[in-house]
C-alpha cells in the first residue's frame, strides 16, 4: 500500500481526508433528505401549517379498508383510497413488462458485440451509448410525436392510404408508456449483458462443441448461465428506477397510463399533502427494494456471481 | 471466410434503427414547413430555428442551464477526483459502503431524492427555491459517473509511477499535480463533459427544485402542452441533441484514450 500524505496526514487519515468532500455531499444530500422525508410522513398538513405530533395516519391512509372493494381491471381493492395501492400494482406491473421487454431486446444486440463484431468494436458501442446520454425528456417526446393522434405513424398510414381515420388507440395508454420506457431504457441494458458475455472464457464454449452440443444447446448451457450476472444487473437496473418514473407516463400515458410517479408528484405539488407523498415515496421504495431482493434470492444471485467470478 | 451478413447483423441494423428512429424525427420535422409533425413533408424552411432564437424567454432557459451545467460539471470532477483516488489508493474502512452509498443516484427513481430535497430545503430549512437549489441537486446525481470515469482511468495506469515520484522525494501534493494529474487528464475532462451533459439534460430534479428561474429541460416541458409552440419545441429539441452527441462522442473517445493507454 502506499504511503501518501494530504495536508500532512499520513495512511487512513489522508484517505478518509481525500473521501470528506463526497462524504459531506452523501450527509447533506442522501442520510439528511431522508431523514427528512421519512420524519415529514409522521406529521400532519393542516391547511398551511404543519402539525409535528407524531401520527401514523398517512400510512393508515394508503391502506385504510372499505366495506366496499373498488374494482379494478377485475380485481377487488377492498381500500377507502384505492388509487394508491391500483397505481403501485399497475406501475409494478408495468415496469415488469418493459424489463421483460428490455432484456428481450437488448440480449441478442449484446451477444451481437461480444461475439460478432470484431472490428469497429468501440464505435459499435458509442453507437449504442449516445442515445442514453442524450435527453431522456426528448427521447420520451419523440414517441409522442411518433404515437400522437396528429402524429408520425398515423399520418403516414394515412398518406400511404392504408387507414382512413387516425387511429386513436396508439397514444395516451399503458402500451404507449411500456413501448416508451422500453425505448429509453434498452441502450442501458445492452451493456452490462456485454460486459458479461465479453468475459466467457472461449475455450468453454470450444470445449462445449467438442464434447458434442448443438449451437442451442451450448447457448443454452453454457452461454447463457455465463451471462446470468449482467443479465439479472440489468434487469434490477431498468426495473428499479421505472417503477418510479415520473416523466413518460405524464407525457405518453394519458389519464388511464399514470404510475405512481404521478400520485407522488400531485400529492407534493398539486394537492398540498406533502406528508402522505413522503409515506407514499417510501412506501414505494420499500417495496421496490424488497421486491428486487426477493428476486435476487429466487434467482440465487450469489451464487450465480461467485460462479461466473 | 465468416459470412458477413448473418441474421444477427440484421437485428443489430434493425436494432439501431429502433434506438435512433423515433429520435431523428425530430431534426426532420424541425425543417418541415408545417406547424404538426406529419406525413407528407411539405417543404423546407429554417423559419422554426429562427423563431425559437427570437424567443427571449427560452434564451434565459438556455442561459440557466449552461451557467447550472458547468459549475455542476467542475464541482462533481473536483468532488469526484479525491474520492476516486482515496477509493482506488487507499483500503479504507467502510470505503465499500461510501462507494455504495454514492451509487444510488443511478438506480433509486430521481422522483425519491427530488421529492427528499423538496422537503428539507422548503419545508425544513425554509430555503427558497432557485438555481442553486437544482445545481445542488444536480452535483449528487453527478458524481456516480464523475466517480466511475475517473477511477476506471486511476485503476488503468501504473501506480508505480506514483511510487517512483515519492521515491524520488515528491510529497503528496506534488504527486498529484505532477504525475497522477496529468495521467488521470483525459479522465478528468470526460467527467466534465458527462456531468456537464447530464444536468444539461436533466429534468426531474429540476422540475421539482426550481423556483421561478427555469433550467431548458423545464421550460421545454412547458412548452409540450401547447401544440401550437410544437415547431419551436422541434428546432430547439434537435439542436440539444446534437450538441449532445458531439459531447457525449468526444467525452466518450477522450475516455477510451484514457483507459487504453496503459503503459508497457
Amino acid at each position: 500500500m502506499p504511503r501518501q500524505t494530504v495536508a500532512g496526514l499520513s495512511g487512513p487519515a489522508a484517505g478518509y481526508a481525500l473521501l470528506s468532500p463526497a462524504m459531506l455531499i452523501i450527509a447533506a444530500m442522501l442520510v439528511a433528505p431522508m431523514l427528512a422525508l421519512v420524519t415529514l410522513s409522521f406529521w400532519t398538513q393542516n391547511g398551511f401549517e404543519l402539525d409535528t405530533s407524531f401520527t401514523l395516519a398517512n400510512y393508515w391512509a394508503l391502506i385504510e379498508p372499505a366495506d366496499e372493494p373498488t374494482m379494478w381491471m377485475g380485481i377487488p381493492f377492498p381500500f377507502k383510497n384505492p388509487v394508491y395501492a391500483i397505481l403501485m400494482l399497475k406501475s409494478l406491473v408495468m415496469s415488469l413488462a418493459v424489463t421483460a421487454a428490455v432484456i428481450l431486446i437488448a440480449y441478442p444486440m449484446a451477444y451481437f458485440l461480444a461475439f460478432r463484431v470484431t472490428r469497429y468494436k468501440a464505435l459499435w458501442i458509442i453507437i449504442i451509448t449516445i442515445p442514453f446520454w442524450t435527453s431522456y425528456l426528448l427521447r420520451v417526446f419523440s414517441w409522442k410525436i411518433m404515437l400522437g393522434f396528429n402524429g408520425v405513424i398515423n399520418s403516414g398510414l394515412m398518406s400511404l392510404g392504408i387507414i382512413s381515420e387516425p387511429l386513436s388507440f396508439l397514444l395516451y395508454n399503458p402500451p404507449a408508456v411500456v413501448i416508451t420506457l422500453t425505448h429509453a431504457w434498452v441502450t442501458f441494458a445492452v451493456l452490462p449483458i456485454y460486459v458479461s458475455l465479453e468475459k466467457i472464457d472461449r475455450s468453454l464454449l470450444e470445449a462445449a462443441t467438442d464434447l458434442g452440443d448443438s449451437k442451442w444447446q451450448r447457448f443454452r448451457r453454457v452461454t447463457l448461465p455465463l451471462s446470468l450476472p449482467g443479465t439479472i444487473s440489468a434487469a434490477l437496473l431498468v426495473f428499479i428506477p421505472t417503477v418510479g418514473d415520473y416523466v413518460t407516463p405524464t407525457l405518453v400515458g394519458g389519464p388511464g397510463g399514470t404510475m405512481i410517479g404521478n400520485s407522488i408528484q400531485s400529492l407534493f405539488l398539486k394537492q398540498d399533502n406533502s406528508p402522505r407523498g413522503a409515506a407514499l415515496s417510501i412506501v414505494m421504495m420499500a417495496i421496490v427494494a424488497l421486491l428486487s431482493l426477493l428476486f435476487m434470492w429466487a434467482v440465487g444471485y450469489r451464487k450465480i456471481r461467485a460462479r461466473s467470478a | 471466410m465468416r459470412k458477413i451478413f448473418t441474421p444477427l447483423t440484421l437485428y443489430a441494423i434493425l436494432f439501431t434503427v429502433f434506438l435512433y428512429g423515433p429520435v431523428l424525427l425530430m431534426p426532420l420535422f424541425s425543417f418541415n414547413d408545417n406547424t404538426f409533425a406529419v406525413f407528407p413533408l411539405k417543404g423546407f424552411t429554417l423559419k422554426h430555428y429562427a423563431s425559437m432564437a427570437a424567443n427571449g424567454s427560452m434564451l434565459g432557459a438556455l442561459w440557466n442551464s449552461l451557467v447550472v451545467a458547468t459549475i455542476v460539471a467542475v464541482i462533481a470532477t473536483a468532488v469526484g477526483l479525491p474520492t476516486a483516488i482515496a477509493l482506488t489508493r487507499y483500503r479504507l474502512r467502510g470505503g465499500g459502503a461510501i462507494a455504495a452509498a454514492l451509487m444510488l443516484p443511478l438506480v433509486v427513481p430521481s422522483i425519491i431524492f427530488a421529492v427528499a430535497l423538496l422537503v428539507i430545503l422548503v419545508r425544513i430549512l425554509n430555503v427558497e427555491l432557485s438555481l442553486l437549489t437544482v445545481g445542488a441537486s444536480h452535483v449528487f446525481i453527478c458524481l456516480p459517473f464523475a466517480i466511475m470515469v475517473l477511477m476506471s482511468r486511476l485503476e488503468g495506469f501504473d501506480k508505480s509511477l506514483e511510487e517512483a515520484s515519492r521515491d524520488l522525494g515528491e510529497d503528496g501534493w506534488g504527486t498529484f499535480r505532477r504525475v497522477t494529474l496529468p495521467l488521470a487528464w483525459p479522465a478528468v475532462i470526460s467527467s466534465l463533459l458527462m456531468c456537464f451533459i447530464i444536468s444539461f439534460d436533466e429534468f426531474v430534479m429540476a422540475f421539482f427544485l426550481s423556483g421561478t428561474d427555469p433550467t431548458l429541460p423545464v421550460f421545454l416541458f412547458g412548452q409540450l402542452r401547447f401544440p401550437n409552440k410544437l415547431p419551436g419545441v422541434l428546432a430547439l429539441g434537435s439542436l440539444i441533441l446534437l450538441v449532445s452527441t458531439i459531447l457525449v462522442v468526444a467525452a466518450e473517445l477522450l475516455r477510451r484514450r484514457g483507459v487504453q493507454e496503459k503503459p508497457a
